[in-house]
C-alpha cells in the first residue's frame, strides 16, 4: 500500500482541492491548511488506516512528508516515542 | 429581513404562501418516518445546500447555521446596507436557537452508540454548538460588536431580536443582525417530541394537521427554518436613506415561574404589557397580534385568556392569527419568522390567516382571521412567543410614519 498516495488523496478530498495540487513536497502552510483542518485530516487518516495517532503527534504535523513519515512508522508498528517526545517538548519539527 | 422556512426560501415567497393559506407541512422526507406515530413536519422544500455554499463551507456548517446564513444574506442584501470598517465594532449579531446543531449531533451520536465509533468527526463541536449560527454570521459579515446566542426554546428568536433591539437602544451598537434558526427534524428529536404527546399526527392529511384555536385542534407540528433582521439605529438608517419596513418599539420579557412545560396566563400577559409600556402604546392601538398559536389544546386557550386580560374589550376588535398553522413550529426560529410575517403584514396591509380553522371553540372566541388573509391597514402589531419553561418574549412593531 502506498501511504504517500493515500495521504495525498485524502488531503485532496478533505480540503476539496483540485487533483494535482497536493504533492509530497507540499507544506500545510503552502496549502492553507490550519490546525483545525489538520485535525480533520488526521481523523480521515485514522479512519482510513484504522490506527490511532496520538494527539501530540497529530498536532505537530506541518507537511505532507511529515505526515507520510509519521504515519508509515505508526502503521509499521515502529517506535514513535521520539515524535511524541518532540511534540511534547514543543520542539519545532524537522523538515519544515 | 430574510427568511427560509417550509413556506418559502425567501421573504416574498414565504409571505405569498402565508397570505395564500398554503401550508408547508408534509410527510417527512429527510429520512424515513415510518417508524413514528407522527410522520409529518414542516421541512424547507427542495433544499440543496450546494446551491448556497461551497463544499468547504458546508463541512463546518450544520443545517441550522446554513439556514441562518441564508436568511442573513437575504436581509443584508435587501437592506442594501454598506458597513464601513470603522463601524464594524458597533455591528453585532444575536441569534436564537432552541436546539442547535441537532443534525450533526444526531449523526455523530448514532456513530458513537450504534456503530461503536471510537472517535467522532473533529468538526462535531464547531458544528453543533449553539453559537455556531451567530459565529458564522459574524464571520460572514465581519461583525465585531457584541454578539450572543440565546437559547430559550420557542422564545429564542423573540428574545434574540429583543436583546439586539435593546443593545442598539441603549447605545452599545448601531447595527445588529438578529433572529433565529432551528433544524430539529431528526429521528431522535421527533421521537422525543412524540413522547411529550403534543404533536398533531395529521391523520393522513398533513397540510391540515395544525389547527390553532380550532375546537378540533390536536397539537403542534415541528418545523425548521430561519428568520433574520437587519436592525439599525433610526438616525443611522435615515441618514443613508434606508428602506425602513417598521420600527421595533417594544420588547417584553418575562418568566412564569410556574411549570416546566405549561404556560401561565400572568407571565405572558406581563410580557405583553411590558412591550406596550416600552413602546408607549395603548392596548387599543394594536391592530394585529401574531400569536404563539402552536395548535395545542393548552397554548391556544391560555393565549386567548392572555389577550383578553391585557386588551379587555379591544381583544374582540383586534385581529389575531397563528401562522404556525402553515409554517409549523420552528422552535428557535419561530419568533423571527413570525416577526417577518408581522412586519410584512404592516408593509403589505394584509394579515395572514390562521389556516385550518374548522370549528369555533367557545374557549377561544376571538377573531383569528380564519382561513383567508384579510386586507387591513396595520399600524401597530405584536408578536408573541411563549416558551416551554415559562419564558416569554413579546415584540411590538409599528409602521414608521
Amino acid at each position: 500500500m502506498d501511504v504517500a498516495n493515500k495521504v495525498i488523496e485524502i488531503i485532496t478530498r478533505e480540503q476539496h482541492f483540485e487533483p494535482g495540487k497536493v504533492t509530497i513536497d507540499s507544506t500545510f502552510a503552502e496549502l492553507g491548511i490550519d490546525s483545525l483542518d489538520g485535525v480533520n485530516i488526521m481523523f480521515a487518516l485514522e479512519e482510513e488506516f484504522k490506527i490511532d495517532i496520538p494527539d501530540a503527534v497529530a498536532q505537530n504535523m506541518r507537511s505532507v512528508r511529515q505526515v507520510v513519515g509519521g504515519l508509515t512508522r505508526v502503521i509499521e508498528g515502529k517506535d514513535i516515542s521520539d515524535l511524541v517526545a518532540m511534540a511534547k517538548g514543543q520542539t519545532p519539527a524537522a523538515g519544515n | 429581513m430574510g427568511a427560509i422556512a417550509s413556506t418559502g426560501k425567501n421573504v416574498p415567497s414565504f409571505m405569498d404562501n402565508l397570505v395564500g393559506a398554503r401550508s408547508g407541512i408534509r410527510r417527512i422526507t429527510l429520512w424515513d418516518p415510518s417508524a413514528l406515530t407522527v410522520q409529518i413536519a414542516a421541512e424547507v422544500p427542495d433544499y440543496v445546500p450546494t446551491d448556497y455554499f461551497p463544499l468547504k463551507r458546508l463541512d463546518l456548517t450544520d443545517r441550522f447555521a446554513q439556514f441562518a446564513l441564508i436568511a442573513a444574506r437575504e436581509a443584508m442584501e435587501s437592506s442594501q446596507i454598506k458597513i464601513a470598517e470603522e463601524e464594524l465594532p458597533r455591528f453585532g449579531v444575536v441569534t436564537g436557537s432552541g436546539m442547535g446543531g441537532t443534525q450533526t449531533l444526531d449523526r455523530e451520536f448514532f456513530n458513537l452508540y450504534a456503530k461503536n465509533a471510537t472517535r467522532l468527526h473533529p468538526f462535531t463541536i464547531p458544528r453543533m454548538m449553539h453559537n455556531a449560527a451567530t459565529s458564522q454570521l459574524c464571520m460572514e459579515f465581519g461583525a465585531l460588536g457584541p454578539s450572543l446566542a440565546i437559547a430559550t426554546a420557542c422564545s429564542s428568536s423573540g428574545h434574540a431580536i429583543g436583546e439586539a433591539f435593546h443593545l442598539i437602544k441603549f447605545g452599545l451598537a448601531d447595527i445588529m443582525l438578529a433572529g433565529g434558526t432551528d433544524a430539529p427534524i431528526t429521528y431522535g428529536m421527533l421521537r422525543a417530541w412524540e413522547s411529550v404527546r403534543v404533536l398533531a399526527s395529521g391523520d393522513g392529511n398533513p397540510s391540515r394537521a395544525c389547527r390553532p384555536f380550532s375546537a378540533d385542534r390536536d397539537g403542534m407540528v415541528i418545523g425548521e427554518g430561519a428568520g433574520i433582521f437587519v436592525l439599525e439605529e433610526l438616525e443611522h438608517a435615515r441618514r443613508r436613506g434606508a428602506k425602513i419596513y417598521a420600527e421595533i418599539a417594544g420588547y417584553g420579557a418575562s418568566s412564569d415561574a410556574n411549570h416546566i412545560t405549561q404556560p401561565s396566563v400572568e407571565g405572558p400577559a406581563r410580557a405583553v404589557r411590558l412591550a406596550l409600556d416600552e413602546a408607549k402604546v395603548n392596548p387599543e392601538e394594536v391592530d394585529y397580534i401574531n400569536a404563539h398559536g402552536t395548535g395545542t389544546r393548552l397554548n391556544d386557550v391560555t393565549e386567548t385568556q392572555v389577550v383578553k386580560g391585557v386588551f379587555g374589550e379591544h381583544a374582540r376588535r383586534l385581529a389575531i392569527s397563528s401562522t404556525k398553522s402553515m409554517h409549523g413550529h420552528t422552535m428557535g426560529a419561530t419568533g423571527a419568522i413570525e416577526l417577518v410575517a408581522t412586519v410584512m403584514a404592516i408593509e403589505r396591509g394584509v394579515i395572514p390567516p390562521t389556516a385550518n380553522y374548522t370549528q369555533p371553540d367557545p374557549e377561544c372566541d376571538l377573531d383569528y382571521v380564519p382561513n383567508q388573509a384579510r386586507e387591513k391597514k396595520v399600524r401597530v402589531a405584536v408578536s408573541n412567543s411563549f416558551a416551554f419553561g415559562g419564558l416569554n418574549a413579546v415584540l411590538l412593531v409599528r409602521r414608521l410614519e
